[in-house]
């Protein structure tokens, strides 16, 4: 996390403006870190080439005006799910292999109006599915804090990015907790805003009513700038909500830890939960309380259904959006395929790994006829009792903390024989998307074995800035250690890392 | 539930997905361990005014106004196979029909 130049986004933008760096020095910093650190870790599927061209573009006409914004020139990497005009788009699939985007995600769009340096794009679960980045069609990202464990997923590459330094900001995109519990996982911040905040125009559809963009940073108050940056109505999509974006500013400077309710719900804290984690929450459960905040026990009863109604949405959703992927149009085609038919079906099995096939099967399983009542409409009527208990609980309370994950980050290959047993990774996660909800996930400390744990909060909807303060707050009462980073470069920059 | 693998060839077919017999073995089983899960949703009471989750979020309509749109090269620019301005795939008519 730590880099020479700066720890914030303000402080940043001071160095910046006080011209005590430039931008292709601070671009080549994060590139070179990058090329040494990535053969071990493998959080980028690209390197933007023209980054250092930008940063000299930016130097350029900072000597004759000032900075319009903290953004310029800031770093940034993204999900290689998110488009940007003229550069690779994989999703950590075969399918897509060859094509090139031909616009530009708006939530990328509006960061680079305000002057960011895309350094690369990172890798992920192929099209998002998955919580450990093990389905990556181009081999998973290692976890900074100790390479033989995943770094979470879906949003892999983007937490490890922040985590082990090699850019400040990242963005992932989160279903079913792809940006929180890869978080926790890699020790950083990692924040789902409402459904509606953010434009998913350019983020390749998964599950297009529950997909949400949203930002890895080093502090609430970075992630803050950077979602007010992305975030408002966007005519490309229609589920974006006109709110005033800076509402979420106002949010955080008038939250404190003294008088705030947090909502406990004590079933989430029992069985099922690894006890290292729920120490560490109790204590910061104490810390919250000692500092003036009150708990407010509540019941969300049909949370224990959120992975139940997910794989049945998701999946139906999945099984459509992914219809576009056949061959036809762009990406991946078999060679010589007998008819029509067999070009769809056989591009589609090459070019697909297995957790996209098996999510398609049951996607289209659960909307075929016979089947929808008893699964797809089921599923979105329990969902909307899911909503309502997270309404009726924020009656009472400001926000719910929960876990973020139930264990700290597993062994490579410890659940990929299971699919359940992977779901299941995202059991406190996946009932904010379901509900629409605000959340997050925030470092509160490593475990015996230097394993980070996360703190998961989650807040009625536009909540956002709330929630980041008292992100911050948590922050502050657990300082995180760096990661030693391994694989022969302690320091990042030993012979071994050199190409 | 447990599907078949006959269930599991259809579903694929739906899909436009050619498993291997290797691949619709493991996800007969796979699919159908989830499917068991999943329906533990039966056991949910479900009120009679509660609205769906489709109902909660209608679907928004954009205005039908007209703006640019992808050039057909842009379009083209990423096909695998083509002709000329179109996207070329493997014949769907019988010759001479």
């Amino acid at each position: 996390m730590k880099n020479p130049f700066f720890s914030s986004l303000a402080e940043f933008a001071r160095g910046r403006d006080e011209r005590r760096f430039s931008i292709e020095e601070v671009t080549r910093y994060f590139l070179s870190r990058t090329e040494a650190l990535n053969p071990s870790l493998n959080v980028c599927l690209s390197i933007n080439q023209n980054a250092v061209n930008r940063a000299r573009q930016i130097d350029a006409r900072l000597v004759r005006n000032k900075a319009i914004s903290p953004f310029t020139g800031y770093p940034v990497m993204i999900k290689d799910n998110l488009e940007m005009e003229g550069y690779p788009t994989t999703c950590a699939s075969r399918i897509l292999s060859g094509y090139l985007s031909r616009r530009t995600a708006t939530a990328v769009a509006r960061l680079l109006s305000l002057g960011v340096v895309v350094l690369g794009k990172t890798n992920l679960d192929e099209f998002a599915m998955g919580s450990s980045t093990e389905n990556s069609a181009f081999g998973p990202t290692r976890n900074p804090w100790n390479p033989a464990r995943v770094p979470g997923g879906s949003s892999g590459g983007s937490a490890a990015a922040v985590a082990a330094g090699l850019a400040p900001l990242s963005l992932g995109s989160d279903t079913g907790g792809s940006i929180r519990q890869p978080a926790a996982f890699c020790g950083v911040l990692g924040v789902k805003p409402t459904y509606g905040r953010i434009s998913r125009s350019g983020l390749v559809a998964f599950s297009s009513s529950l997909d949400q963009i949203g930002p890895f940073a080093g502090s609430g108050a970075d992630a803050l700038e950077a979602l007010v940056a992305m975030s408002g109505k966007d005519p490309l999509d229609m589920t974006t909500v006109d709110r005033d974006p800076a509402e979420m500013r106002s949010g955080y400077q008038s939250t404190e830890v003294m008088g705030a309710r947090i909502g406990i719900p004590e079933a989430l804290f029992g069985e099922g939960l690894d006890g290292s984690i729920r120490e560490r929450l109790k204590d910061l459960r104490d810390a919250l309380s000692g500092e003036g905040a009150r708990e407010v026990s509540v019941t969300l009863p049909h949370s224990r259904f959120g992975i139940n109604v997910y794989y049945l949405v998701a999946t139906s959703e999945a099984s459509s959006n992914l219809s576009r992927f056949d061959g036809v149009r762009y990406g991946f085609r078999v060679k010589n395929p007998a008819d029509l038919r067999a070009m769809y079906e056989e591009t589609r099995d090459q070019g697909f790994g297995d957790e996209v096939k098996r999510r398609i099967l049951l996607g289209t399983f659960a909307l075929s006829a016979g089947y929808q009542e008893a699964f797809y409409r089921k599923a979105r009527k329990v969902q909307a009792l899911i909503r309502r208990d997270f309404l009726e609980a924020f009656e009472r309370c400001d926000m719910i903390l929960t876990p973020t994950s139930p264990t700290p980050p597993f062994a490579f290959g410890e659940k990929t024989g299971d699919p359940l047993s992977m779901y299941l990774s995202d059991v406190y996660t996946i009932t904010a998307n379901l509900a629409g909800l605000p959340a997050l996930s925030v470092p509160v400390g490593i475990d015996s074995h230097g394993l980070p744990i996360g703190a998961h909060l989650i807040g009625p909807p536009w909540s956002e800035g709330r929630l980041l303060k008292m992100a911050d707050r948590i922050a502050g009462l657990y300082p995180m250690p760096l990661p030693e980073l391994h694989a022969g470069h302690a320091d990042g920059f030993s012979e071994g890392g050199r190409r | 539930m447990n599907l078949s693998k006959a269930d599991v060839l259809h579903v694929a077919r739906l899909s436009a997905l050619a498993l291997t017999e290797a691949e619709a073995d493991r996800m007969t089983g796979e699919i159908s361990a989830i499917l068991n899960y999943v329906e533990g949703l039966s056991v949910v009471d479900i009120p009679d005014e509660s609205q769906d989750g489709a109902a909660l979020s209608p679907t928004l309509l954009a205005t039908d106004t007209p703006s640019p749109s992808l050039s057909p090269e842009g379009a083209l620019a990423g096909a695998p196979d083509r002709s000329g301005s179109f996207f070329r795939v493997p014949r769907i008519l019988e010759e001479g029909r």
